[in-house]
């Protein structure tokens, strides 16, 4: 079960759509009005997210007519909801509330989850459950009075600091196989016993935090899915992960490409033969991905989505280590400076931002975010071409009982 | 930069079932096999078929000069279906570069009308008279002269599908300067050597004194060979997808089914990893290849570096595709009764057609401004 898809529209088409902003627009001013009244005013208006349901920031419509509503807006100069701030929130805590949240939950998260008023994080990865969510052991245990307490540890948690709320996958029966015994809920950050603590990094700043839970309440409706069902839960969650970072459009050199060759031509005195082929080759496939990018999106927009999307994560993340690290190799001298290893916690992260030296360093995890690029290549070999899955041996014995 | 088209339109993906419908029946790995050492390495009869009956021989040529009126889009979807097969016919030589040059010359003269339609039409089978290595951006060729009185002579190697072409599209510098010339096959001497490409030959030809026909002079001779040139490297792109793609079904389809230790050689990841990476290349290779042909077929301004690009990229992913094909065949890919050589043979010989993919990087450096 996933949102993802655009489903069945109902009603409203693109010019409908464009009427509805319009007459949003003359009734709320962008110029006049507060800025978080606005946002408000737009979701309770359905024009939020016009794919979701009426009364819940959508208007039922198609999800690809989303571009529209965004591009009027944004024509009209209005405030939008900062959404590389709420991303976590956006593309997989809503999704998910959505698809398996009660009337109550949707209710009371989606509209401050939407304005950006309530920060959202995902509680998933744990120090012993990277590539193999399933194996996570967080216990969550339900007490006399119907409450969970839950227990453990979680890792690589981005806006964990400034989260109002959390997406949290749990062990609630660990005498069962692994995927059979989780429970999915969404946690108050601000709950007794959720601790925070920065995760430095080789860049020397620290985008994602650990959370450390001990002995934090939960009441049972905030509970997402059947207890047991967490992993068809985090699996919505996950599809729409990916969907998140299917990659915009760009224009050509766009990104870190852009970066490299800025260098090249305003530092000629750095050239190499060798360094030039590198480049080409760099600059070469950097287009060919993003034509494949510009060809998933043309399949896409004539409903005929083909399976490219898989792939486009293993490509960027390839193509932007390489031209980062050329790009250090091309500087020479100046790839011998860094410029500060302070420990900082920035609030939106730039791949090609700060200097080459930081941009060398965090595309190395480019490859490990976000499913790493060895799991994405068993995805397409396994999903794609059909291959087979290596023989499991960790599907059928209970969790408690797995090597560790 | 105009928003490129770089998906198959229902009318390229029918005629593209045509074509594989065809080969499917005509061009099957055993009876290729077969004929690559016999006397016919060619499948005329197939050609015929195919330029012909299907009319895919003038798809870039217009409807009044006796073509299909279509453009380079198609005969790109043509060569992918070819190259999936390395059918033996000669598509490129004829249907794309010797027409491509020809296609250039002014069909206000009868003897370039007649030429374009007898070649459009499948009547007449074509090669262009330089080595299929030539760079698309070399100077005009001079290992062939004019004389006076009209007559060539020199020798031209390497022709791509030259020993069963019937007519040659001949560069040639004369007294006047460079000029294209059409020269009949009964006038030259062809010399096959043995080429490393069984399904694509080359041929050595001489001409002695050779009655040729003048189709351009002077400038537009030159344009028209680099024109024919940078149309064919940019097609060729979406031929070496056919090549990588029929590498690619083929390994998988392999490795499935080829049983180690017990389970599927596919269950590894250390091949599947190989295969999924091979796929993305494909991705890849797909999205520049169409890119060529839609820029060459709107006569776009950005065709020069789409055609570079697709070069440089499809050129290379053939080979790796056809060399893990051998590899993860294991034994069976190394012998000469398994078809995968013939696509190693034809994806080594195209990575160099048009000049290898290095060369094409250093002209791409030039038109995006990152000069070495």
């Amino acid at each position: 079960m996933t949102t993802t898809d655009s489903g069945p529209a109902t009603g409203l088409d693109a010019e409908g759509l464009r009427t509805r902003v319009a007459e949003f627009l003359a009734d709320h001013d962008p110029a006049t009005s507060d800025r978080l009244e606005f946002l408000r005013a737009r979701f309770d208006a359905g024009l939020a997210w016009v794919h979701f349901p009426a009364g819940l920031g959508g208007l039922d419509a198609a999800r690809e007519l989303q571009s529209v509503v965004d591009a009027e807006f944004a024509a009209a100069g209005a405030p939008d909801n900062n959404p590389r701030r709420i991303g976590i929130g956006l593309g997989m805590a809503a999704p998910t509330i959505l698809a398996f949240g009660s009337e109550e939950l949707k209710k009371r998260l989606l509209r401050p989850l939407w304005t950006g008023e309530e920060v959202w994080c995902q509680l998933f990865s744990e120090p012993g459950a990277g590539s193999d969510l399933a194996a996570l052991a967080t216990r969550a245990v339900r007490d006399a009075g119907g409450e969970w307490v839950v227990n453990g540890q979680k890792v690589w948690t981005s806006s964990a600091h400034t989260a109002q709320w959390a997406i949290l996958v749990t062990r609630t029966d660990p005498d069962v196989p692994k995927h059979q015994g989780m429970t999915y809920f969404v946690l108050d950050m601000t709950q007794p016993g959720v601790e925070v603590r920065p995760l430095r990094q080789i860049t020397g700043e620290a985008e994602f935090n650990e959370v450390f839970l001990t002995d934090v309440r939960i009441p049972d409706a905030h509970r997402l899915g059947e207890v047991g069902a967490g992993w068809q839960v985090a699996r919505t969650t996950l599809m729409n992960e990916r969907v998140a970072i299917g990659g915009n459009a760009q224009p050509r050199e766009g990104g870190m490409v852009g970066k490299v060759t800025q260098t090249w031509r305003e530092r000629p005195e750095l050239r190499t033969p060798e360094l030039h082929d590198r480049l080409l080759r760099l600059w070469v496939e950097a287009e060919a991905f993003r034509l494949a990018g510009s060809r998933l999106r043309q399949q896409l927009a004539v409903g005929q989505p083909g399976p490219e999307g898989s792939g486009m994560k293993l490509a960027f993340a390839r193509v932007a280590q390489a031209l980062a690290a050329l790009e250090l190799e091309l500087l020479g001298e100046a790839a011998l400076r860094y410029d500060d290893w302070t420990m900082r916690r920035p609030e939106l992260v730039d791949f090609t931002g700060r200097q080459a030296g930081y941009r060398y360093l965090r595309s190395k995890g480019n490859s490990i975010e976000g499913g790493t690029s060895e799991v994405l290549r068993n995805i397409i070999a396994e999903r794609v071409l059909g291959l087979p899955a290596e023989p499991r041996t960790d599907t059928a014995v209970a969790w408690k009982d797995l090597p560790r | 930069m105009t928003t490129a088209d770089l998906l198959y339109s229902d009318v390229e993906t029918d005629l593209r079932a045509s074509v594989r419908d065809l080969l499917g029946d005509r061009c099957s790995p055993e009876s290729l096999l077969a004929r690559v050492e016999s006397d016919e390495p060619y499948d005329m009869d197939l050609w015929r078929t195919l330029a012909r009956d299907l009319g895919t021989a003038g798809l870039a040529v217009p409807e009044e000069l006796g073509g299909q009126g279509a453009s380079e889009r198609e005969l790109a979807l043509v060569l992918e279906e070819l190259g999936g097969a390395v059918a033996p016919v000669p598509f490129l030589g004829s249907a794309v570069l010797a027409t491509a040059a020809v296609a250039r010359c002014d069909a206000a003269d009868t003897e370039v009308a007649a030429l374009l339609r007898g070649l459009a039409s499948g009547e007449r089978t074509g090669a262009l008279a330089v080595a299929l290595s030539t760079m698309t951006d070399a100077p005009f060729p001079t290992s062939v002269s004019a004389s006076a009185d009209g007559t060539l002579s020199g020798t031209a190697g390497s022709v791509a599908d030259g020993t069963v072409a019937d007519v040659f599209v001949v560069p040639a510098t004369g007294p006047d300067g460079p000029g294209l010339y059409a020269v009949d096959a009964s006038a030259a001497e062809v010399h096959a050597p043995v080429s490393f490409d069984l399904t694509r030959r080359i041929a050595d030809v001489t001409f002695r004194g050779a009655p040729a026909v003048r189709l351009a002079a002077g400038e537009r001779a030159e344009r028209a060979l680099s024109h024919a040139l940078r149309t064919g490297a940019g097609l060729l792109a979406s031929e070496q997808l056919g090549v990588a793609q029929w590498c690619l079904d083929e390994t998988v389809r392999y490795i499935k089914g080829r049983y180690q230790f017990g389970r599927p050689v596919g269950s590894f990841q250390a091949l599947k990893h190989r295969v999924a990476d091979l796929w993305l290349e494909l991705v890849a290779a797909r999205a520049a290849a169409r890119y060529a042909a839609d820029t060459l077929a709107r006569g776009d301004d950005d065709a020069p570096v789409a055609v570079a690009m697709a070069q440089s990229y499809c050129s290379d992913t053939a080979v790796h595709a056809a060399e893990e094909c051998i590899q993860l065949h294991g034994g069976i890919g190394m012998t000469w009764e398994h078809p995968a050589h013939l696509y190693l043979k034809r994806a080594k010989a195209s990575q160099v057609a048009f000049g290898a993919p290095g060369r094409h990087r250093a002209v791409l450096g030039e038109l995006v401004d990152l000069p070495a």
